[in-house]
């Protein structure tokens, strides 16, 4: 009896963070659309519902009703794990995402760590699913995605070693009280630009699409998925890129901090702030992906290995000999 | 207590059962992922037993980065060619003595460590063990690394970084004829580099030296 009660609760408390991230993405690809929209003139979606906004609604009726068709030459119980993988593994990582001091689902000691962890596994998800479509397209977008997401996730990695010799904490939430003073974009600038580049590629973003680049590929990995696979693909890259933005917002935006500690500031609570700088955050993705155009392959590789790699390790070279020598060091 | 009990042996079964389908199952793609699932739970039981740190180190570098390889280079591997019985083949004879050995080694080095493991003295006395759970795992292990063992953990670094080197230069050839790009080259371009404007006289024409 004691157990159930600890179960439902349980239940309770990952439904109340499962439902708003769920249908936060489907108002974010909304998002993405309009902007991507407005940028080249456009209106975009802007029929169904007030401004289009259950579009995606729409969308999501539309695939659930379609037929799922599996290849018959597919490796089948790799086929249909792909899109599981994929959407498991973006929503499990919300559980560590602290929306204000106390408000967190699980207060762990590593959760950085976990979302690291979390975040480079999401690359098994394409290659499963390039893999067992037994077709060209898709595998060549598999091999691209794994290559693109393992060399962008050493830079990620080793700027989060930056951010971390300044909090001396591997827990979210001391990172985020690390930054009561000075949000740690401002003195880690550079690193900050180099994570949302690094993101970009991390969440196979324009203008690093590259494994899902229609030009060349079809549709990357998801050309054999239809219906709600297909779906289940997409939600699961919008809730990872969701991700990365409040990793960002977490990191270098002060996560549920307020910009300014003083009177109409603070009367507004921590969640909202924090889904104001990932908005921020993800208003910027929808930018860059309406403006920018896609890197060639070579060109990615290089980015990520010899420009993005040597500058973050020299500036954690930097931001340790700083704090060092100013005493400044993190010591409890 | 119940609950843990019944999360660890759920973990501790799909260990022992993904590693026996590791060797077991005859489509080597299946048997990485299979391999990725035994890792996973180990790291599972890593996190049960309190050390969260090596848990989720365990699934950064090797469910993310080694087994990504591992795939990698069995996905480019023909699966039609493995269909052939390599074990009752008349090759395979010679690789089983080989393998037994190699297994018997292991078996018996394990049934030495966790013999003397029941022997060893108690590095931890009641004292220091209530001052330990203060701080985190991180911190102690860093405490430990950077201080006793630094020359230790320089060491190892120094190896895999002369391992990395060497397969990167075993692995280079220095091809002819590629086109790369320089972006020096490229953004240093001048618009008097490319054209110039000439005054042609009529029924001449101008040549083109190149």
């Amino acid at each position: 009896m004691e157990y159930l009660i600890i179960f439902f609760d349980q239940v309770y408390r990952i439904l109340f963070l499962l439902v708003p991230v769920l249908v936060s993405v489907a108002m974010v690809v909304w998002l993405d659309r309009r902007v991507w929209a407005f940028v080249q003139k456009r209106q975009g979606p802007n029929v169904v519902g007030p401004f289009g906004l259950l579009q995606t609604i729409a969308d999501a009726l539309k695939y659930i009703f379609k037929e799922i068709i599996i290849p018959s030459s597919s490796n089948k119980v790799i086929f249909i794990l792909a899109p599981i993988v994929t959407m498991t593994l973006a929503l499990i990582a919300w559980a560590v995402i602290p929306f204000s001091a106390t408000q967190v689902l699980a207060d762990i000691n590593v959760g950085i760590l976990y979302l690291f962890a979390v975040s480079s596994l999401g690359v098994y998800g394409i290659i499963m699913g390039g893999w067992a479509s037994n077709s060209k397209y898709p595998f060549l977008g598999a091999i691209r995605s794994a290559a693109q997401m393992v060399s962008y996730e050493v830079s990620i990695g080793v700027i989060i070693i930056n951010v971390l010799l300044c909090v001396g904490s591997l827990n979210l939430n001391d990172i985020v009280i690390a930054q009561q003073n000075l949000w740690f974009v401002i003195p880690l600038f550079p690193m900050f630009v180099i994570f949302f580049i690094s993101a970009l590629a991390e969440t196979n973003r324009p203008p690093f699409d590259l494994p899902e680049a229609e030009a060349e590929l079809v549709a990357g990995y998801q050309t054999e998925y239809s219906g709600m696979m297909y779906a289940m693909f997409w939600l699961g890259e919008y809730a990872n890129i969701l991700l990365m933005c409040a990793m960002g917002a977490i990191l270098f935006l002060g996560g549920w901090l307020s910009p300014l500690e003083i009177y109409p500031f603070t009367l507004v609570p921590g969640p909202v702030w924090l889904v104001l700088k990932i908005l921020l955050l993800f208003l910027m993705f929808a930018l860059v992906k309406a403006i920018v155009p896609r890197y060639r392959y070579d060109q990615l590789m290089k980015l990520g290995w010899k420009v993005f790699l040597p500058l973050s390790l020299i500036w954690v070279v930097l931001t340790a000999s700083y704090l060092f020598y100013f005493n400044l060091l993190p010591v409890n | 207590m119940i609950a843990h009990s019944i999360f660890f042996y759920t973990f501790s079964i799909i260990a022992i059962v993904s590693a026996i389908m590791v060797t077991a199952s005859k489509n080597t793609v299946h048997s990485v992922f299979f391999l990725i699932l035994d890792f996973i739970s180990i790291s599972c039981l890593f996190i049960m037993i309190g050390a969260e740190f090596l848990g989720m180190i365990m699934l950064i570098v090797y469910v993310g980065a080694v087994a990504v390889l591992f795939l990698f280079v069995v996905m480019m591997l023909n699966v039609a060619q493995q269909k052939n019985q390599w074990f009752s083949s008349e090759e395979s004879s010679k690789h089983i003595p080989v393998g037994l050995i190699i297994s018997t080694l292991i078996f018996v080095e394990l049934i030495i460590v966790v013999g003397g493991w029941k022997y060893k003295p108690d590095l931890f006395d009641i004292n220091n063990s209530i001052e330990i759970n203060k701080v985190s795992n991180t911190h102690s292990l860093g405490q430990v690394l950077y201080t006793d063992y630094i020359h230790i953990f320089q060491i190892s670094g120094m190896i895999l970084l002369v391992a990395m080197i060497g397969a990167i230069v075993l692995t280079f050839r220095k091809r002819v004829g590629v086109k790369t790009q320089s972006y020096i080259k490229q953004i240093s371009r001048e618009r008097t580099d490319g054209v110039s404007v000439l005054n042609v006289e009529s029924n001449k024409g101008v040549k083109i030296d190149d």
